[in-house]
């Protein structure tokens, strides 16, 4: 373990001393200073969308679909129109001409279909939920009980909830087109030869089920208008990619419309969306000239937010009899829903290239088909695509090495690629520039007591205790940083993935930060500021960054897939560099200098060898006088830069998890859970430990509570919390979290990103341990979430295979 | 989601309650600590008119030692009933059960009478009620009337109280000594209602069950009491391996458990067995 730990990297725990203590060598970056933004969020000093009260404000309720498909044959507003309150009452056929289509940015292959989705429905209606009419009202009660007396007449059509069903000749058409949307496929190796040669093959199916995402903070919209110029207030996550949309798709001018997000708290993609709410509000605003909100509730939210996973997945791995991996084969069928919305056929194929995971092999070979389902749209939840792609790969690896008969560990140090390996390019063709999984595991063990739990799963297993010990393990890495532009493009994304910053130096040395980035929770706010300060040498105090408004911040491309610190921290890098090159002319100038002889260190200019020096916060005030500056220069202490990646980063780690499962009753307790994490270089350590335990909070969700149910007419069964079951902190272990970190080598700041890995990471091992508790039965699968249920009818399946009774849908 | 607009009455007595509910006939409804009523209204799945809130009704409120059993006013929270001296000391099972209740939140405003008077077969009380043979006394403006526990559930959110009628507490007879009690919930997540709950009171002497009082919670529309297992397990010999599973085996026998999105009847009856017989345990072993 020195050995590896040698080999450049540290493994570093949070001390006392980070939190407290000045700065450690003056640098800011990697102290675990506590968020700046928190005192206002915690306390309610904030204005979230629904707080927002403008004068003559009107209140929009929405009248949903009881049906997951049927023809509308007849819509009444009249007796709605005239409830007390009730300001207009409006149906889709109001809004037909003007509303347009609710845009779909990722058309992944040339033959995709991609039906019109109009923000409410005029005709025809897909799924339970999809907006039919709407009140404008005083107040938002009237709103809701006017919806009651809007009549709706609905011829009803066949429902499809089931993928597989969708795909059959005979099934009911959710579109004209048919329920198939697309087959996107990508091979390397020779896939034939791997599976022809190997001493063993593993096929498994897996079934994502589908999850609906909970952020705590539910949709709210508030749209006004002035006359001819909008601005539209959203909980969104992208407020610069929802302004071009918007302008799209309704037509009013990109420089007429202002998106504004306020303080959000929380969207897990769930808010990387253009929304029916978002669009309608702004037209209804438009129709009345007036301010309206809307906020959903949560019934209504788990009915209306994108929903996320849905995906089947079957995937086969070939081996030699050394337990060397040969080739991986992946079959995917991925339900979109209803319809298409922002990047719905594309969360497939940001998993697409992460089925090989960390390990070498000779062959790949991958077919996702998106198919069409009287459902909720999906799209993008925490992780989107990869940790499908994680769980399949690392729950197979762990079936293959029960069928080899070896330690899982061991079976993925003969594959996985050796630090001395880096840079690697898979066989997915994606270079991986940096990683130690060697050194991440060996913390990880050794945290863990891997040994010693194996030793009582054994004596468990002897004594035929009834609560089974089990032991799951997950070796992942992700694909972090969207987006290198060129990359997107080949994969037929509608826009890039550069990110923007300005840095200005205000008169007084204090600096303002404008990032194109969209935080909702992740704290960018103290992040920029510990960057800005070690790059200018301010005080971490004397930064603000700005964000989320379209007219401050004009250029962006938001906040998801773990891209802000690594794209846009690294244009903030980039802006303070030029600032600091401007305030280096002024400074030499002054010190009557030239430039060459003038260093910069902690916020001050010196001329090498004197005692001569000027700081940053004297420049920024002669810069502001202007009375003295170099010849032509211009007076302004600011910069912009536009950060466009070259490739991705790749933060990788090893979780493990021990779960005790009681086989009478079928419940899994979580006995103990480690995360070795190395997401590169850490700008705030307290930050990164809170990403990752709200991540591996949301990846054991998925793995044992989590699932959206429908019955077979398309209705949502899991419409409030008693029935959707979020865990909350009691339900959950205490983590032992630790870091190693190599530097990624394709940015500055060294940085990977850390948004997603705990979620991304933590459902195969939770999985992995549930069933390998339960092995010695003849257990080879759970389905997600482990229920308690789930897991006894496994075990009852097990024991006797020829029962039918078992299996949940 | 948005409540329909409803009248609301705040009594300061309960005389003032129950002539404001018969004012209002069957339109009206009781508001105790409204952590079942308003997330029915929330959903539209209930119409009242009018709201009569006992929440300033301090008649109602608090437990009192009456001898041969314990007097809990109707609006006591469960918090105060979980913490109560005298329910720890007299009615043990009340306190282990109530404590079990959804998150400390919810035990701070939901009230005892409430959870009974709500009567959903998935909250802990009724089967507490059931196997300790409570009994309920209710007032209406003809006088007050006391309904033993076996004549109170019957059937899914329903009681044997009128609607004129408020429930203003509960006796809880005191079992005396040499009793052990186990509520044994199983549920998902610690805020989630029991998917299945044994209540269970054991009398012990020596190495034997003398006598054993068990209730089921979620296993049909009403509270089950589990008579076959009483009478199963009367006599069982504690250190003989197997006696109480095998009265366990009996739990389920007059069950007849819902099917929902946390468990399938077959399951349902399958816990039922399990629980029961850990209950069984964990009572006769505290006695
Ligand atoms: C998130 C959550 C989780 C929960 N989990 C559990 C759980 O695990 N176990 C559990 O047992 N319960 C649970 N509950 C319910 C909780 O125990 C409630 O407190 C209880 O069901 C109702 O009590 P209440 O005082 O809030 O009654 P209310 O909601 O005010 O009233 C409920 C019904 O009883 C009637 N009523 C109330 N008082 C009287 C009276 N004195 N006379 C006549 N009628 C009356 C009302 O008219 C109404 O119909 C949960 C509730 C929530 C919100």
């Amino acid at each position: 373990m020195t050995e590896q730990l040698d080999a450049g990297v540290v493994a570093r725990q949070i001390k006392e001393s980070d939190v407290l203590g000045g700065p450690g060598g003056g640098r800011e970056v990697g102290r675990a200073r506590r968020r700046k933004e928190d005192a206002r969020l915690v306390t309610g000093r904030s204005q979230w969308t629904d707080n927002i009260q403008l004068p003559g404000m009107l209140y929009v309720a929405f009248l949903r679909s009881p049906m997951a498909h049927a023809r509308i044959t007849r819509v009444d507003t009249s007796v709605a129109r005239t409830q007390p309150g009730v300001v207009a009452v409006f149906s889709g056929q109001d809004f037909a001409a003007e509303q347009g289509s609710l845009p779909c940015a990722w058309p992944v292959s040339e033959d995709i279909v991609i039906p019109d989705h109009p923000p409410m429905a005029v005709s025809e209606v897909r799924y339970v939920g999809e907006a039919v009419a709407c009140v404008v009202a005083t107040d938002r009660y009237k709103a809701a009980d006017a919806l009651d007396a809007i009549e709706i007449d609905y011829e009803p059509l066949d429902a499809v909830t089931d993928m597989t069903a969708a795909l059959d000749e005979g099934s009911p058409k959710v579109h004209e087109a048919g329920n198939k949307a697309f087959t996107w496929t990508f091979a390397q190796g020779d896939i034939e030869a791997a599976f022809r040669d190997a001493a063993v093959r593993v096929e498994r199916t897996f079934v994502q089920q589908r999850l609906i995402p909970s952020a705590m903070e539910p949709r709210a919209v508030v749209a006004q208008t002035d006359g001819d110029a909008f601005t539209l207030h959203s909980a969104t996550q992208i407020p610069h990619i929802l302004r071009v949309m918007l302008a799209l798709t309704t037509g009013i001018p990109e420089h007429k419309l202002r998106v504004v997000a306020p303080d959000v708290g929380g969207g897990f993609g769930s808010k990387l969306q253009v929304t029916a709410e978002e669009v309608l509000c702004l037209l209804i605003t438009r129709r009345l000239g007036k301010p309206v909100k809307w906020t959903e509730s949560r019934s209504e939210g788990n009915l209306t937010v994108h929903h996320g996973r849905d995906q089947l997945q079957r995937i086969s791995v070939a081996a030699d009899a050394d337990g060397r991996i040969r080739g991986v084969k992946v079959d995917l069928l991925a339900d979109m829903g209803a319809y298409l919305m922002l990047v719905t056929p594309g969360v497939p194929l940001l998993g697409a290239f992460m089925y090989s995971g960390i390990y070498k092999m000779d062959a790949y070979d991958f077919t996702c088909t998106g198919v069409f389902t009287t459902k909720m749209p999906t799209d993008a939840y925490r992780g989107a695509g990869r940790p499908e792609a994680t769980f399949a790969i690392e729950r197979i690896v762990d079936e293959l090495a029960a069928e080899l008969g070896m330690d899982p560990i061991e079976l993925r140090r003969r594959n996985w690629i050796q630090h001395t390996e880096f840079p690697y390019t898979t066989v997915c063709g994606l270079t991986y520039d940096s990683g130690n999984y060697e050194a991440a595991t060996e913390r990880a063990l050794a945290l863990f007591g891997y040994d010693k739990l194996r030793a009582e799963q054994a004596d468990r297993r002897e004594r035929e205790d009834p609560v089974q010990l089990g032991i799951g393990v997950s070796t992942y890495t992700e694909m972090c940083g969207l987006a290198p532009s060129r990359v997107l493009g080949s994969l037929s994304y509608g826009a890039g993935g550069w990110e923007h910053a300005s840095v200005r130096v205000l008169p007084t040395g204090k600096v303002e930060v404008v990032t194109g980035t969209s935080p909702h929770g992740q704290g960018h706010e103290t992040a920029w500021s510990q960057i800005v300060a070690d790059a200018l040498g301010v005080p971490f105090e004397d930064v603000a960054v700005l964000h989320g408004d379209t007219s401050s911040s004009h250029k962006g491309m938001d906040t998801y897939g773990s891209r802000s610190l690594v794209v846009g921290g690294v244009a903030v890098v980039q802006a303070c560099e030029k600032v600091k090159e401007k305030a280096k002319q002024v400074a030499a100038h002054l010190m009557e200098a030239s430039p060459d002889d003038v260093e910069f260190t902690r916020g001050e200019f010196r001329v090498r060898g004197t005692g001569t020096s000027r700081t940053i916060q004297e420049i920024a005030l002669a810069t502001f006088a202007a009375h003295d500056l170099p010849d032509g220069f211009e007076p302004r202490l600011d910069a912009d830069a536009t950060f466009d990646p070259d490739n991705f980063s790749f933060p990788h780690g090893t979780h493990l998890c021990a779960v005790e499962v009681d086989t009478e009753t079928g419940a899994t307790r979580i006995r103990s859970y480690v995360a070795v994490d190395d997401v590169g270089n850490v700008v705030n350590p307290l930050i990164v430990e809170g990403q990752v335990h709200g991540g591996i909070a949301q990846g054991i969700a998925q793995a044992l509570f989590e699932e959206a149910v429908h019955d077979a007419d398309g209705n949502l069964l899991t419409t409030t919390m008693a029935d959707y079951l979020l865990p909350s902190a009691a339900d959950l272990p205490a983590y032992t979290t630790d870091r190693t970190e190599t530097p990624a080598t394709t940015n500055p700041l060294g940085v990977k990103g850390v948004g997603e890995a705990g979620t991304i990471a933590s459902t195969p091992a939770v999985v992995n341990a549930v069933v390998d508790a339960l092995r010695p039965y003849g257990v080879r699968d759970v389905p997600m979430p482990c229920t308690p249920e789930r897991v006894w009818r496994a075990l009852g399946q097990a024991r006797t295979p020829q029962s039918t009774d078992g299996g949940l849908s | 989601m948005i409540p329909a607009s409803f009248d609301y009455v705040r009594a300061s007595s309960l005389d003032e309650a129950l002539e404001t509910l018969s004012e209002h006939g069957e339109e009206a409804k009781v508001l105790a600590g409204g952590q079942s009523l308003l997330p029915l209204l929330r959903l539209r799945l209930a119409y009242p008119g009018t709201l009569v809130d006992l929440g300033r009704v301090e008649e109602l409120r608090g437990v009192a030692d009456r001898g041969d059993h314990v007097l809990i006013g109707a609006m006591t929270t469960h918090y105060e009933v979980a913490t109560s001296p005298v329910v720890r000391e007299h009615c043990p099972l009340v306190a282990l059960a109530t404590a079990t209740v959804a998150d400390p939140a919810v035990r701070h405003r939901g009230t005892f009478g409430g959870s009974l008077a709500h009567a959903d077969p998935a909250g802990d009380l009724p089967a507490v009620a059931r196997a300790l043979d409570m009994e309920f006394v209710a007032r209406s403006p003809e006088g007050e009337r006391v309904i033993p526990a076996a004549d109170f559930f019957l059937d899914y959110l329903e009681t044997a109280l009128d609607p004129g009628e408020i429930l203003t507490g509960i006796r809880v007879p005191k079992l005396g000594p040499g009793w052990g009690f186990h509520y044994e919930k199983f549920h998902r997540t610690a805020q989630a209602w029991a998917i299945v709950g044994v209540a269970a009171a054991v009398r012990r002497s020596g190495g034997a069950v003398e006598e054993a009082r068990v209730a089921l919670t979620n296993m049909g529309p009403v509270p089950v009491r589990a008579t076959g297992v009483e009478q199963a397990v009367r006599g069982a010999d504690l250190g003989a391996n197997g006696a109480l599973r095998a009265a366990a085996e009996r739990a389920d026998e007059d069950a007849d458990p819902p099917s929902d999105l946390h468990a399938r009847p077959d399951y349902r009856r399958h816990l039922a067995r399990v629980l029961t017989h850990r209950a069984l345990v964990a009572a006769a072993g505290a006695a």
